[in-house]
């Protein structure tokens, strides 16, 4: 595919291993933010090819593995009534929630159909006047401004039968409170690169600045992710903390304002709690008063559910980069794709999912 | 977290009051929304997540990209 196969071309990814030996002199700790990157780097055994002084950590960039128990449990409620249709994109039917999952809920007879975009859903609810199509509206800057084109659009068409159950999740407020830990390790940030495409890099300077960290806006194809780092251990062992732009055939440094208008028209920012790392102030959207009829965890008066996570998951500690999945005690044992414990075992973002699939073992 | 593949542009129009364009990837065709890159036109390339496309693919800075890997790569050709 173009625009795919030549970044993945391995004479490149070879210069590029290279390079980035001949760069590192000291050892350093970086975090890739997004799932994605983690798929591409657990894929393309990339944690094998680099110098061992540099340590990856992985971030809490997997929407599905952020979203948290509670609203998991309220979208299987909503899931089970008969006159609900419930959508959703793939990854979110097989996450456990307390007691079951989306998928189990669709073999005992639920309406839960998988939709590829947003506005799949609107076209449901056009079609299925008589039913009440939910959509689990989960993800971060990148998806926001689709669920915003769904409630807009369903606005503009008066369909009154479909809403959202809202989930999402900003990424600088949780990059920040990660460096703000006191037992932070990482040095440096490969940010996401389709994060960057929606809200730009700018985002990230006062970031960088006050907390002193190079960020580099890095794309998902192995030479995307390995010329990030170059440009990431460069400025680490020169000392310096800016922000710059790998990926600059997607990315500008402002963004893309269309889409970023049509979220503010649609979403403002709230406090959200986030699976695995708990309540990050001002780190997620909720539907705006215009928008609230299109509130599903309102309109079906979900109030407030009391969730306990399964003791044996460590999923928490693997988002905030603390725990390798192989060093959690359940990993491929007890804890499998067959039957996840963690979101980060079942999403096509998740570590785990990453170190089990691609055999990542210890070095 | 955010997947998003490139497609290229194979037709545009528009369906109730909103832009949309029919995308082709590498032989798989779909229909998606052009609301957020109005500006891509047929022959374009954009990135497309969750049936959006949320850039327009920038040939020049992908092209340049590549020419520095490549001189990275035949440096190695070289040897040290």
């Amino acid at each position: 595919m173009k625009y795919v196969d030549e970044f993945r071309d391995p004479q490149l990814v070879r210069g590029l291993v290279d390079r980035l030996h001949r760069i590192t002199h000291h050892s350093w700790v970086v975090m890739e933010v997004c799932g994605g990157q983690t798929h591409a780097i657990v894929k393309h055994g990339i944690q094998q090819m680099i110098p061992s002084k540099i340590e990856l950590v992985h971030g809490p960039g997997c929407p599905v593995c952020v979203t948290p128990l509670e609203l998991l449990d309220k979208a299987i409620i909503l899931a089970a009534r008969p006159d609900v249709v419930f959508t959703s994109f793939g990854d979110m039917l097989r996450v456990p929630g307390s007691n079951s999952d989306l998928m189990t809920v669709k073999s005992q007879g639920g309406d839960v159909r998988i939709v590829y975009s947003p506005l799949d859903a609107v076209a449901l609810a056009r079609k299925l006047p008589h039913k009440q199509v939910v959509f689990f509206a989960v993800g971060f800057e990148t998806t926001a401004p689709t669920n915003a084109m769904a409630v807009w659009q369903a606005k503009a068409e008066g369909l009154t039968n479909f809403s959202v159950l809202v989930s999402h999740v900003l990424v600088p407020p949780a990059m920040t409170a990660l460096l703000a830990a006191s037992d932070n390790r990482v040095q440096g940030y490969l940010a996401a690169g389709h994060v960057c495409t929606i809200m730009g890099t700018e985002p990230y300077e006062p970031i960088a600045a006050q907390y002193k960290v190079p960020i580099v806006a890095t794309g998902f194809e192995p030479t995307d992710v390995l010329e990030g780092l170059c440009m990431l251990v460069s400025q680490l062992e020169e000392g310096r903390c800016d922000v710059e732009n790998q990926y600059a055939r997607s990315v500008r440094a402002t963004g893309n304002t269309l889409a970023q208008k049509r979220v503010q028209d649609v979403f403002e920012i709230t406090d959200r709690n986030w699976r695995g790392i708990g309540p990050i102030p001002l780190s997620g959207l909720a539907l705006r008063d215009a928008f609230k009829d299109f509130d599903a965890a309102s309109r079906f008066e979900l109030g407030h559910l009391d969730v306990h996570e399964p003791e044996v998951c460590q999923s928490g500690l693997v988002l905030r980069g603390q725990l390798k999945p192989y060093d959690c005690p359940a990993f491929g044992t007890q804890c499998t794709p067959q039957h996840p414990l963690g979101a980060t075992m079942v999403s096509s973002e998740g570590a785990c999912a990453a170190y089990y699939q691609y055999g990542a073992v210890p070095p | 977290m955010c997947l998003a593949i490139p497609g290229k542009v194979i037709s545009r129009g528009v369906e109730r009051d909103v832009l949309m364009a029919c995308i082709d990837y590498g032989g798989t065709r779909r229909q998606i929304c052009l609301e957020y890159t109005p500006e891509a036109q047929v022959g374009d390339y954009v990135i497309v997540h969750a049936g959006f496309a949320i850039s327009l693919m920038d040939a020049k800075s992908a092209q340049e990209s590549l020419d520095v890997l490549r001189s990275w790569a035949e440096h190695l050709e070289d040897g040290p």
